[in-house]
């Protein structure tokens, strides 16, 4: 380390949108400094190493690699477990990573309804309808393999070791900035910490006004029905927020542009699973004991599986149900 | 001396793919082969939320452009609510939008396609990359780049909540009105980006046009195609991102057709073929030929280059002489060279960052009245955007509580599949010829003819995007595959 003191970071995209790297880009003159205080040795997006050169690497070469994005095929797997093998330190970054992400909600399909409604199904195919993407297809000048999709959407720790969970979707830029800091002081917490996230949920530290003690909830809302006071608590509003079983540490960007939280920075401290979490909570502010009256009002909680998992279905007690 | 090429992953792009090339017995090239691995099923997982949501779920289909699918879906939303926000709401929208398009085309010319013509396609592949860029115009030019970024991610947030997965635009209008304040930190933030859109342009004409090597690859026969142009226009057929309608040209420059939303899937169908997981869109009327350039093949192509193409020019002045510019200087319309894509993206740089000042120079802006509840039956609605990388199109089916129940997606890239496939055949053909050893400047070639598009292959399919490895497996003609030459 002597010659060479500068720690290496990685940077992987997996199943994702890519946005977990475009906050990189939010980073910006700071960007350059990290670049002069490490060593960027894999970045597909915005640099031109290739996976031989991960290959080629030492077993735990990389000091430190942000993996970003869920399993959802065998290559991802495969890479994963490659910068797995590569690196000292292994960082789950960002929802899809951490709990599956929005691509998690396929979960509540099979792979091959996902087909069906894309290649059987959709109004602007034409003649070739029914036509499917094969795993070997023999064109004139030879063959074309296509990989397998696995049946469900993974996290990164359900198929390897991961050493921290970062969270966010994406994650904000100013938490990635201190992560960054952290590891360039080699200040990191123990193994398996939750970092670039605060230890209270995102009621703790939202700073709407909150409803009288004892308030109720008679029906709920969705967004778009009413009109959204900037200053009030959404759920004293009606309208269903995943701010009291989500960790802070956003700075809540959704709640100041006077949307409700839907949960990307995972589950609280000590929640287990956020949408269980979050359905008890919610189901404590209704206002009735007729179960009738209950009934209709639940009723107005349009998509509850869709809204309480939007981000951690693929992580949930749900999720393990229906594939284990 | 038999070969198997890998580039792999493909770099500096958006998106997961792989090429096959595949030999004839001199060694020449046979065919190439795009192929996109990876589903996610937007379409299908979608199916059972609250149209509301839209907005916030299919952009993440894409980190990269998620504003682009934010609109679309807003404004699909406002179609199937059947309702029509105020005019403050649309300009809110238009400015946030336009504030992303500044941020997103400066990330791929400084940050993705343009280090191969600012640092050069045969530097070190160690520079090849924004800090490589930084290092050649200098750490001052450097900070304007991120500072461009900076001031558009900001806009976005201003009005949105934040740039990536922002949350504003919603069913009958947007979330939030901002205040007199807010407009003037748009406004001084949106005439600084006008500043630099002209630098970057000066910059373009001192390393680019200024460099006969350069122009020459630009203006070659091996990264050129005639195809269909699309994109969408104001009601003077000037460039519109936010709205319009989609006006589709031949290859020789004639209006094809002009067409609104709803009447999109009389004018586009898909074709599929079993080895890849993405779709090919082209031209119902003229209909899929295969992989073809001309005007009887229903290939098109929806890109800067495309838009530009197809309108008769910007709503902006400096934009416009640019414009003016950009085809005196290439010949002439329709400009057929893929390569001009990425002079065109600029010259929509400076549109978007005119526009964002005109936006946030209209003092009606900061009027509260942003949003109007909707009060109609929801039932099915299309919308159409321009999302930097091609036209984008969302059309949902709901019952009548708002769920939906379909969704089709035609999205930015996926407009752009079969001409892109063309365009790696066609360089590869430039390159991989009988007898010849194959250099790794030429390899960076098929890399280059890819970039221009600025192929976003998770937006395309709604697929894991991955790490956009494009492996070329490179076959013999017993379609064995052969050995591997490595560009190190």
């Amino acid at each position: 380390m002597a010659d060479n003191p500068k720690p290496k970071l990685a940077f992987y995209w997996a199943g994702s949108c890519g946005g977990c790297e475009i906050t990189l880009t939010e980073l910006g003159m700071r960007l350059v400094d990290v670049s002069e205080q490490a060593e960027i040795v894999f970045w597909p997006a915005a640099m031109d190493f290739k996976y031989d050169d991960v290959r080629a690497m030492p077993d735990q070469d990389i000091d430190l690699c942000f993996f970003n994005g869920a399993i959802r095929n065998s290559e991802n797997e495969e890479i994963a477990h490659l910068l797995r093998q590569k690196s000292k330190t292994m960082v789950a970054f960002g929802s899809c990573s951490h709990l599956g992400g929005i691509p998690g909600l396929a979960n509540m399909f099979d792979i091959e309804s996902l087909c069906a409604r894309v290649f059987d199904t959709t109004p602007s195919l034409d003649d070739s309808r029914g036509t499917r993407p094969q795993a070997i297809t023999k064109v004139p000048e030879g063959t074309i393999e296509l990989p397998e999709l696995f049946e469900s959407v993974k996290h990164l720790a359900e198929i390897t070791d991961v050493d921290y969970f970062m969270p966010g979707c994406p994650p904000v830029v100013d938490q990635v900035w201190k992560v960054f800091q952290a590891a360039l002081n080699g200040s990191l917490p123990p193994k398996g910490a939750v970092i670039g996230a605060d230890q209270k949920s995102v009621c703790d530290v939202c700073d709407r006004e909150k409803g009288a003690p004892g308030f109720r909830i008679s029906a709920f809302k969705r967004p778009h029905e009413v009109e959204l006071d900037p200053e009030t608590c959404f759920l004293t509003q009606g309208v269903i927020c995943c701010g009291p079983a989500t960790r802070a540490g956003c700075g809540t960007p959704c709640l100041n542009g006077n949307m409700p939280c839907r949960g990307c920075y995972g589950p609280a401290e000590g929640v287990v699973d956020q949408g269980a979490k979050l359905a008890s909570a919610i189901g404590a502010l209704i206002d009735t004991d007729d179960p009738e009256k209950l009934q209709a009002i639940l009723d107005t909680i349009v998509d509850p599986a869709g809204t309480f998992y939007r981000f951690g279905l693929a992580h949930s007690i749900m999720s393990k149900m229906k594939y284990e | 001396m038999k070969k198997k090429i890998s580039i792999d992953p493909i770099t500096r792009l958006e998106g997961h793919a792989r090429v096959d090339l595949f030999l004839n017995e001199d060694g020449a090239l046979a065919n190439a082969y795009l192929i996109i691995p990876e589903l996610r099923g937007f379409e299908k997982f979608c199916e059972g939320r609250p149209v509301e949501e839209m907005p916030r779920i299919t952009q993440r289909i894409c980190g990269v452009c998620p504003i682009a699918h934010h609109m679309a879906a807003a404004k699909a939303g406002d179609a199937v609510y059947h309702v029509d926000p105020p005019p403050t709401a649309k300009k809110l929208r238009e400015l946030m939008y336009s504030a992303f398009f500044v941020a997103d085309h400066a990330t791929h010319f400084y940050i993705l396609g343009g280090p191969d013509f600012v640092v050069g396609p045969d530097a070190p592949k160690s520079e090849r990359n924004i800090l490589g860029v930084i290092r050649k115009v200098g750490k001052e030019f450097g900070a304007k780049v991120m500072q461009l970024l900076k001031d558009n991610h900001e806009i976005t947030a201003m009005i949105g909540g934040r740039y990536i997965h922002s949350v504003s635009a919603i069913v009958g209008g947007v979330s939030k009105p901002i205040t007199e304040e807010d407009r003037l930190a748009i406004l001084e933030r949106a005439q600084r980006s006008v500043d630099f859109a002209k630098e970057s342009l000066v910059l373009f004409d001192d390393i680019v046009l200024g460099n006969p090597a350069y122009v020459e690859m630009i203006t070659s026969d091996a990264f050129a195609h005639q195809t269909y142009y699309m994109g969408l226009v104001d009601e003077n057929n000037l460039v519109n991102f936010y709205d319009g309608k989609v006006r589709v040209v031949s290859p020789n420059g004639k209006e094809l057709i002009k067409y609104g939303p709803e009447e999109y899937l009389d004018v586009i169908a898909e074709h599929v073929e079993p080895w890849t997981y993405l779709k090919f869109p082209y031209l119902k009327e003229i209909g899929w030929k295969g992989f073809m350039d001309g005007e009887n093949s229903g290939v098109y192509r929806a890109s800067p280059l495309s838009r530009l193409n197809a309108a008769d020019g910007m709503a902006t002045p400096e934009a416009q002489r640019m414009y003016e510019k950009f085809f005196d200087t290439l010949g002439g319309k329709p400009v057929h060279s893929t390569l001009a894509t990425h002079w065109a993206r600029l010259i929509e740089l400076l549109y978007a960052a005119e526009r964002s000042v005109e936006l946030a120079s209209d003092a009606t802006i900061t009027d509260p009245n942003v949003h109007t509840i909707p009060t109609e039956t929801p039932t099915e609605g299309v919308a159409i955007v321009e999302a930097p990388r091609g036209t984008l199109t969302h059309h949902y089916k709901t019952d009548e509580r708002g769920l939906v129940q379909a969704v089709n997606l035609i999205v930015g890239t996926t407009n752009n599949y079969a001409a892109i496939d063309m365009s790696i055949v066609k360089a590869a053909k430039d390159l991989i010829k009988a007898g010849q050893n194959i250099t790794d400047a030429a390899l960076n070639k098929i890399e280059m003819a890819f970039r221009a598009y600025d192929p976003c292959m998770g937006c395309a399919t709604h697929a894991q995007p991955g790490e956009t490895p494009l492996k070329i497996k490179l076959f013999d003609h017993n379609h064995t595959l052969i050995d591997e030459v490595h560009r190190d």
